[in-house]
């Protein structure tokens, strides 16, 4: 691992991207998950419920290894992305991939709560006062849910900083690919005198976090000011 | 026109709701729990009925047969919540737009300026739900529900959750609503004043069934209805008109179809419609007019019915005019006089046990 030669922002700026894309990429499914998990009753809900927090029991290097045998350049579901452009096996896409996976959980878990402790006889009033289910669903629920939605996306992306097992497990430690800092970091206390550079994006990761909870809270506050019950 | 004819099934839970009418506004009344809200969440759209149909005016909303099933926002059924249910997010201005902007133009009826000046909502446009008092929340989703200019505006006890104060300022607006909007209203309370004060069809249900229903009057002199209606609340109701002021005596006389009426002082225009709440337990009976009394109302008619004794007392059911007139007395003093059907007596009501909360403006 040639520690020396990593540029910072580079590492910062990769993990960033790759934060940004899980978390905007998981989003809207984890609403689906999330709503369908509040709201719908159907046999098989324990299973999608038991499968979603799946990630958040499971070591992350089996993640990472079933990512892999999934989506890697042979797997099932990986040869037929493979043919329309889409490869996650050793690029950033899977980094972002592996903490999406990893982060979902967090994410269902917030916005379901959040759904759950609304009052979903909101609903029917916005629909007696002639909305349709998507209307309603885009105008009172994902308002109302909106700090829900805050928090749970704060959580995933921070648990896509901190990513690792899972990361390193399915796409490897390649420089200005899919080393991202906690990557970068480790790469930095594996080789002799990489100690002071260790410790220099472990305060730059201190300082991402610090200021993702700071915005996250404004976030927060803001909504529950919008969305307090009466 | 309201025509609703359902079966609603709900896990164990089952209801039949039956009632037609015409009448301007209609109530369901019964206990908690006896299924009213059911009935109007089917109204509604919220729930579906197993079989059966609902139509409100000339529109069929649901159907089993032709199955026909409008979704709520089809409907354009204004719903008024118990608890308001502002939308948390929005200010009052954004709750009242809601529903006003999704209806078409060319079927709007409602004007934003006048049920704003109706229910006194200017001052509190850009306020949101959560800074409201709970009169001010109930009037703002009354506007609410009105400005998506609804075919029927259902109202679920929307005082049951206000304090008396409050409780007779929205009774007040609703009133208003009844008196200066065409809008069909079906009001849903445990309540036999607010019933009495603004329906004029009553429909009474009773677990899970709708057992009976007709003019308020008709049915609040049903001894029968009496388990429903309310034991302590049984009386009947008496449409008349104000007849003139007495305001030296503080009295207003009413007609009605069966004599003259005196109420403490009504704040009505001669020619208005009152109707009056007569307790039951506030009714004597006599033989003759008594000589001598400080019974202002003495009421001349026949007994039609002499109910099965309750403890030491009996309900008898007095035929005045074309009103009916309920008294609760003693058995003894049912046995002393020999009151049985068809025999003449009087009516004794003091002006006093008619007061404000006896009187409903129609």
């Amino acid at each position: 691992m040639d520690g020396a030669g990593a540029d910072t922002w580079g590492i910062i700026g990769l993990s960033l991207k790759v934060a940004f894309w899980s978390v905007a990429a998981s989003l809207p499914p984890a609403v689906g998950v999330a709503w369908v998990l509040a709201r719908a009753r159907f046999p098989g809900k324990v299973v999608l419920d038991a499968v979603v927090h799946l990630p958040l029991v499971l070591p992350p290097v089996v993640v990472g290894f079933g990512l892999l045998l999934l989506f890697g350049r042979n797997g099932p579901v990986g040869s037929l992305l493979a043919p329309l452009g889409i490869t996650f096996a050793f690029k950033w896409t899977g980094a972002a991939l592996a903490a999406a996976v990893m982060g979902f959980p967090l994410l269902v878990r917030a916005v379901r709560l959040s759904l759950e402790s609304m009052d979903v006889r909101l609903e029917s009033a916005a629909r007696t006062l002639g909305a349709g289910r998507w209307r309603v669903f885009l105008t009172v629920t994902l308002p109302i849910i909106l700090p829900g939605i805050a928090t749970g996306m704060l959580l995933s992306f921070a648990r896509s900083l901190g990513e690792f097992g899972a990361t390193i497990t399915f796409v490897s430690n390649i420089p200005g690919e899919t080393q991202t800092l906690p990557l970068a970091i480790y790469g930095f206390t594996q080789v002799p005198g990489g100690e002071a550079e260790a410790l220099r994006l472990s305060a730059v990761s201190v300082a991402i976090s610090l200021v993702a909870l700071a915005a996250s809270e404004w976030l927060a506050r803001r909504g529950h000011r919008a969305g307090a019950r009466p | 026109m309201i025509d609703v004819d359902i079966e609603v099934r709900r896990g164990r839970y089952a209801l039949a709701a039956r009632f037609a009418t015409p009448a301007p506004v209609v109530a369901l009344f019964g206990r908690s729990g006896s299924g009213k809200t059911t009935i109007v969440q089917a109204l509604a759209g919220l729930v579906t009925p197993v079989s059966g149909r609902i139509r409100v005016g000339d529109a069929t909303l649901f159907d089993a047969a032709a199955a026909v099933n409008l979704p709520p926002e089809r409907r354009r059924i204004g719903y008024v919540f118990q608890d308001a249910l502002l939308f948390p997010h929005l200010t009052v201005r954004g709750n009242l737009e809601y529903g006003e902007r999704l209806v078409p133009a060319a079927e709007r009826y409602v004007d934003r300026a006048h049920i704003v000046g109706l229910l006194g909502l200017g001052p509190l446009l850009d306020r949101r739900p959560a800074s409201l008092s709970g009169g001010e929340r109930q009037r703002v989703a009354i506007g609410r529900a009105l400005l998506a200019s609804p075919r029927l505006l259902l109202m679920d006890e929307p005082l049951a959750s206000l304090d008396i104060p409050r409780k007779a300022e929205i009774l007040a607006y609703v009133e208003i609503l009844r008196d200066e909007l065409a809008i069909p209203i079906v009001y849903v309370s445990h309540s036999i004043e607010e019933v009495t004060r603004l329906a004029d069809y009553l429909v009474l249900v009773s677990e899970g069934r709708t057992v009976a229903s007709g003019t308020v009057a008709e049915l609040m002199g049903r001894a029968d209805l009496e388990p429903i209606t309310g034991r302590f609340q049984a009386g009947s109701v008496i449409e008349a008109r104000v007849a003139e002021h007495d305001l030296d005596g503080g009295l207003t006389a009413l007609d009605f179809d069966g004599g003259r009426l005196l109420v403490p002082v009504v704040d009505s225009l001669p020619g208005e419609r009152v109707r009056v709440r007569l307790r039951a337990r506030d009714v004597a009976l006599a033989l003759a007019p008594p000589p001598g009394t400080s019974f202002l109302n003495v009421l001349e008619g026949t007994v039609t019915a002499v109910s099965a004794r309750k403890g030491a007392l009996v309900d008898v059911t007095l035929a005045v005019g074309g009103a009916v007139v309920i008294s609760r007395i003693s058995q003894q003093s049912c046995d002393r006089l020999a009151l049985a059907p068809g025999r003449r007596a009087y009516a004794l009501v003091k002006a006093v046990a008619l007061d404000r909360h006896a009187l409903g403006f129609a």
